[in-house]
Order: structure tokens, then sequence, then C-alpha cells
């Protein structure tokens, strides 16, 4: 197990070297000058000579690489050009809506996703079979961001029971919760039907394994046997899909962010392309990075855990 | 019974709401950061113009320029000499007072030659600003200019505290009716009435600014009521269904927005006046406002705001006519018509807008190769690099038609008569001459089609009906809250 992780340890390291090349390079490589962007059309050119070189972007690229991976490994992810805080601050700030979101919608996908596939896979060819199917299908179909429309104009303009959008922070736990409530059911539905969709054939293959029968075989009721040997076998997909989905949920949620106005990680990226505020985008990008990898790494631990066979042969 | 109930909650609901002394107003951009006086943003001013930051003067809703925390002032004889009376008693948010060499401080600080100020040239005819007494300004120019008063009320010319200007993009400290208390990054800023305000007391004892970008989402937010009014609504379709609703007020105001298709002039074929004015006759531009603005907006002839006293109609010079403009495109040489570019930026005034002016230039021979860019890129591209054909633009600074002077423009325009007549103007100071130079003005580049003269671009305010005093107009990006109150 130890040398496994080391291994995988090892070759994350790499990816993150790797990334922090690419990404510089790509977002450097873009047209646009913060400091113009900044000063608009009526600035004068000494003006912008004087906000570049008050934001350190008249030094050589290579040089603003080395001080931006240096500061990166000391913690220190620079100062956003617009806003003038740390971009750690601004992350963190970010990170206390993204990151309860992500939850709340992966605890909701989970919830809705592991009932409707055991159902399915235990009924198959039933009409709960039909049933759940015919849900998960609609569910991949619909954008995400158009179901969010559709909660807003029930739940906020028509019901009143939610508001529309915004984030009143989090010192009433209460309202936050409730205000990621939309949100979280809009992000959560299509990845609760593809991860219905993958468990429900997992299960189904794993119906077919000859040690089902031998449950089967030793008394085991259908249900009985589902539970203890087939989920189980079955979570090795799930949660390769599951890590999938977090990081999605933790970046790729701009768009319900855009419908929902919340102050997200997503829209800080966003926000941050738009005004050319490339150390933002550059370290954001870098700790989502850092976020998928590390969110792959424990998916690898976590097969291990579950499975045995993949700790021997590493 | 059950009417009975309701009634009962209704007189529980009524003094409740009649108290409401707080204000929830949405704006479309963020402020990057809360510094006025060193970005171009203009969602810094719409959030602290009047409101946490005051100059010695400002706008007043009508555009006009009054006296702010400059009591009144004289001017010499020759015109360069202004020397500005401060009000007394006035404190900064943070208890400090208030007084000459802070305007110096601001002014100096302006106008130094590391400034980052986004309109330095505001301040480049002040030779010396210099303290007489605590209560006593004079400011020297090297010349007389005619628009100095007005300049000083630009958002970029309040003045700011030494004391504070450390700390001034993330807590700005001001002298204004409300102060700063606090910023969630993303989502909002709140204001707080100050009780220490030289001026009469607002009605309002805090605003929340709210950020809402998508134009969806600020439809569901205005109508599910989260917010009590918006202030430059994006959703130029739903205005009409708030038009009708009883819970709301819709104000259409007008903007310094001359929005412009851009020619050009420094490159074939539009350094041709002959091809931009057929261009010009190409246009349909209430067409374009119909279609790209759902009907709101001015049409406009030259690059002036319609609300302006000073305003000339010139619309006439270039009517709707594809004969004519065809005609114009044969006699230059351009029978088979030619290509060119129109890049655009992100508003939906050019997006949309794109869309049609392309459409209508086809007709007469003109075809366009649009290209969409986000900000930065237009900027870099077509306003630094001139590398366009046609682009629309709307120019929302106050009283530019000074651009026209600057060959180096983006639009690239050089006229030596055009430049001569604005050095006049900067040194004229009476208002009936200034008129006069200022029609001409106006005619010469409308004459000279130096660009296609679309739209002045419109203001929705989308507010609760019982709100009373929002700024109608924008005479600058401002939202004052001083004067606005609920109704009883």
């Amino acid at each position: 197990m130890l040398a496994y992780a080391l291994r995988r340890l090892v070759s994350l390291g790499l990816s993150l070297v790797v990334a922090s090349l690419v990404i510089f390079l790509v977002v450097e490589v873009a047209p646009g000058d913060p400091a113009s962007f900044m000063l608009g059309i009526n600035a004068q050119p000494d003006t912008v000579a004087a906000l570049r070189a008050e934001l350190g972007l008249d030094l050589p690229k290579w040089q603003r690489y080395l001080a931006w991976v240096g500061g990166m490994v000391t913690g220190d992810f620079g100062m956003s050009y617009t806003y003038r805080t740390p971009v750690s601050e601004m992350v963190m700030d970010r990170l206390w809506i993204s990151l309860p979101l992500a939850l709340y919608a992966l605890v909701l996908s989970t919830a809705l996703a592991f009932p409707a596939a055991l159902l399915a896979a235990s009924r198959r060819g039933e009409a709960g079979d039909f049933a759940v199917m015919g849900a998960t299908q609609l569910g991949i179909a619909v954008p995400n961001f158009w179901f969010a429309m559709l909660l807003v104009l029930l739940f906020a303009i028509n019901l009143g029971w939610f508001s529309a959008g915004g984030f009143p922070g989090w010192e009433d736990p209460g309202a936050a919760l409730k205000a990621l409530t939309l949100p979280a059911v809009a992000l959560a539905l299509p990845q609760a039907a593809i991860l219905a969709r993958v468990m429900r054939s997992a299960l189904i293959d794993i119906l077919a394994e000859d040690f089902m029968r031998t449950a089967r075989a030793k008394g085991l009721t259908r249900a009985q046997a589902l539970w203890r040997h087939g989920v189980r076998n079955a979570l090795i997909p799930v949660l390769t899909i599951l890590g999938l989905q977090f990081s999605f949920l933790l970046a790729g949620a701009i768009i319900i962010e855009q419908v929902f106005f919340l102050p997200g990680l997503g829209r800080l990226i966003f926000q941050a392309i738009s005004q050319r505020d490339l150390i933002v985008v550059e370290s954001v990008v870098m700790l989502l990075v850092f976020a998928v990898i590390l969110v792959t790494f424990l998916t690898d631990m976590a097969y291990a855990a579950v499975d045995p066979r993949l700790r021997r042969r590493a | 019974m059950f009417r009975r109930t309701l009634t009962a909650l209704a007189f529980v609901a009524t003094p409740a709401l009649a108290q409401q002394s707080d204000l929830t107003l949405a704006i479309q951009l963020e402020p990057p950061h809360l510094d006025p006086t060193s970005a171009a943003a203009g969602a810094i001013d719409s959030v602290l113009y009047s409101n946490v930051f005051e100059g010695l003067t400002r706008f007043a809703a009508d555009g006009s320029v009054e006296p702010a925390l400059a009591e009144s002032w004289e001017i010499s004889e020759d015109g360069t000499t202004y020397t500005f009376t401060l009000r007394e008693g006035v404190r900064f948010h943070d208890g400090s007072a208030f007084d000459a060499e802070d305007v110096k401080f601001s002014l100096d600080r302006a106008r130094a030659e590391d400034s980052v100020n986004a309109q330095k040239a505001l301040f480049e005819g002040i030779s010396e600003v210099s303290v007489v007494d605590p209560a006593t300004v004079e400011i020297t120019l090297a010349q007389p200019d005619g628009s100095f008063l007005f300049n000083l009320a630009w958002g970029d010319a309040v003045i700011v505290a030494p004391e504070t200007i450390e700390g001034i993009k993330q807590s700005p400290v001001g002298t204004g009716p409300f102060a700063f208390s606090e910023w969630v990054q993303g989502d909002r800023v709140e204001l707080t009435r100050y009780a220490d305000y030289w001026g009469p007391a607002p009605a309002l004892e805090a605003a929340t600014f709210k950020f809402i970008s998508d134009p969806t989402a600020a439809f569901a937010a205005m109508m599910a009521q989260d917010i009590d009014a918006f202030a430059g609504f994006p959703a130029p379709e739903n205005i009409a269904q708030f038009e009708v609703d009883p819970r709301f007020q819709v104000l259409m105001g007008s903007t310094e927005g001359e929005t412009i298709l851009a020619m050009n002039n420094g490159q074939e074929p539009f350094d041709d006046p002959a091809v931009r004015e057929a261009v010009a006759h190409a246009i349909d531009r209430q067409a374009i406002i119909d279609g790209a603005m759902f009907g709101q907006g001015t049409p406009i002839g030259t690059h002036f705001a319609p609300h302006h006293p000073d305003y000339v109609d010139l619309t006439d010079l270039s009517p709707h006519d594809p004969e004519v403009a065809r005609q114009m495109l044969a006699d230059a040489g351009y029978g088979e018509g030619f290509s060119t570019t129109l890049k655009l930026p992100p508003p939906s005034y050019a997006r949309r807008g794109g869309e049609i002016i392309a459409a209508q230039l086809r007709e007469v021979g003109i075809e366009t190769e649009i290209t969409n860019l986000e900000w930065a890129q237009w900027l870099e591209e077509v306003f630094r690099g001139k590398d366009y054909g046609l682009t629309i633009v709307s120019h929302t600074e106050p009283m530019d038609i000074g651009i026209y002077a600057r060959p180096d423009y983006y639009f690239q325009y050089d006229n030596p008569d055009f430049q001569a007549l604005m050095t006049e103007l900067t040194g004229t100071t009476d208002a009936g001459d200034r008129s006069d130079l200022l029609a001409e003005a106006q005619r010469m580049i409308a004459e000279d089609h130096v660009n296609g003269y679309l739209f002045q671009l419109a203001f929705p305010t989308v507010a609760d009906a019982r709100l009373k005093g929002l700024w109608q107009n924008q005479p600058t990006q401002a939202n004052p809250l001083a004067g606005v109150s609920w109704a009883e």
C-alpha cells in the first residue's frame, strides 16, 4: 500500500509541474493587458506604464513565472491585479461557498442515485426499472442551467419560498443552506442521473457473477446478497464517477453560479478572465488542478481500500 | 373568517413596511476595487460617487455642476486662478477633519508623475495647488480652461485623505453622506448613513449594492423582490413586463453614452470621406434601436448627448437611404462593394447591433466579417492596435467630443481645423461662446462623417413602485442615494 501511494505521489508532483507551465503559457499568450483594461480608453500611455510597473508586469515573463511558482511553494499565491487583495484570501472566501455547494450537491445526488440504482437493478426489466431509466434519460438531457431557471421561476418568483439567488453569508447557517438549496438541486439532478445509470449497470453486471449465485445459495435473500456483496463491488466505477463529479462541481458550477449570482469560485475565474486578472486566473486554475489531482489520488486510495487486489498488485 | 384573518395580517404588516429605511440596489458590474481615483471602471463610481466620496464640485441629477466640498469659488480676471472656499465642519468617516491640505494632497496625487489616475488628462492644466489657509485653496492653471469646474466634478477628482489612502482600495474613507461598511466580494457592498454628514441627512439608514451580471438572474431577483431596484437593468426585453406590474416602476433615463459605429479613418477604404458618408446612409438607426435595444435609445447624428442644452440634431445629414449609399460607393470607385472587419465588444448593443448593421451594410454591397471580442482583447486589438475596419462602442464619458482632436485615437480622425477648434474651446470661458464652438464642433465631425452615429444609450432603472428620488439619468455613472426615500 505504501509503495503504491508513493508512486502515485510522484506522478502527482510531475503533473503539477507540467500543469503550471501549461497554465502560465496559455494565460500569458492570450491577448489583453490587465493595466490598460483597468485604466480604460481615456488613459494616457504614461499612466498605463506607471500601473504596469506598480503591478510588476514590466518584468520578463520567465522571471514572473519563477516568482509565481516560488510563491506558490511557500503558500503565497500572489496579489490580484484588479482587486489588490491576496489571491489566497479571495480563494478562501469563494471556497466557503463553492465547497459546501459542491458537497451539498454531491450528497443530494448520491442520496437520489443510490436508491434509484438499487431499485432499478433489483427490478431489472420491470416497471420500476423503466421509470428510473426514463427519469435518468431526462436528467442527463436537460441542461442544468435551464433546470435552474425553472426552479427559480417556480420556487422564487411564483411561490416565493426561496430567494432568486445571492448568498447571505454563513453567520446564519440556516439561511446560508437555504440559499444554496436551489443551486445544489440544479447541480445534483444531472449528476444523480449519470450516477444512477452507472451504478445500475455495475450492479447488473455483478448480479450475474458467480459469487452472487453462491451468496444466494448459502441462504441470503436477494436483497441481502445485493446489499452485502453487490453494492460493495459496484462501488469502484461509482467512486470514479463521484471523484470526477466532485472536481466538476467545484469549478464547473460557473453557469449555475451565474444564474443564482453566487460569489463562488467559478464566477471568480470567469470575472478574472474577462478582466485579464492573469495572476488570479493562473493561481486559481493551478489550485483547481491541484484539487483534481488530489481527488484523483484519494479516489485511487479509496479503490485500494475497497479492492484489496489493487493493493497487492502494486 | 378567512377574510378577517387576512385583514388582521394586513394591519400587522403595514407599519413594518412603512418604516423601511434600508435599500438594496442592484447594478450589473462589480467594482474591481473601491478607489475611484485609480481605475476607469464605471462600477466604482456607480457605488461610491456622491455616496462615499465627494469632490470640490459635483454633478447634479440634471448634469449641471454644483458646489460640493467647495462652498464657493472665485475666478481671476485672466481665468487662470481659481480660489475655492471650502465648506467648514466637514469630517471624513474616520472622524478626521477635512481641510485644504486634503485637497492639495488629492489633486497633487492625481497629477503626479507616477499617478495611475485613469483620467489624468483632467488635471493636466493644473500648474500649482496651494493652501492659503485651512479653508481656502488656490489652484493655478497654465492657461484658462472653460471646463475646469466640470473636470473637478468627475469621480476621478474626488477628495481623499492622506491618512487613509493606504487602504482605499478595500475600505474607502470619504466625506459623503454614507460611510463604507462592508464588501463581500462577488456579492455586495454595504453602506451606512454617516451621522456627521455636513449636508442634509439622508432618509435611508443603510444601503446595499448587489452585483448581478446575468440578465436572467436580474429579472428573477427583481420579480422575486429580493432587490428593491436595479439601476441599468440589463434585460431590455423584460422592461415591458415591469411597466405593467403595479409593484414596480420603470425609469427610462439617458446616459452620456454615444453609441457609434466607429470607422478606421486611417485605413482604406474609410480614409475616403465619401465611403464614410455612404456607410452613414446605409445605416437605419431606428431599426438598430428597435432590433438591438427593444426601442430604447435616442437617435443621434453627431458625437454629443441629446439631453445636453448645446446639442444640435444632425441626424438629417445622414438619413437612411441605401440607394444613395450605393451610388456614393460607386462614385468613390467601390461599385463592386468591398469587404471589411466588424469587431464587436461584449455589450449587447454591440453584439446585437452588429448583426443588424452587417445586414444593412450588405444591402449596399459592403460585406463584413464579424469577430466577437472580450473587452481586454478589444482594447488590445482595436483600441490600441487600431487593427480593425469597423467596430461598435458606446463612449460613456461625459462631454468627450475632444477625443476627435486626438489623431492617434483609435478611429484616427486627423483634422487640424477640428484640433484648432478644441484648443479655442478650452481657452473660452464665456458660456455663449462655448455653446457656439460646441455646435460648430458637432457639425464638423457630422459633416465629415467620421463615424456612424447611432444612438444615445438609454439607462433603464426598474424599482419598487414606492421608491422615490433615484437618479433617472446618468450625467455620470452614479447612483447617489442621499435623496432616495420610501413613500409613506
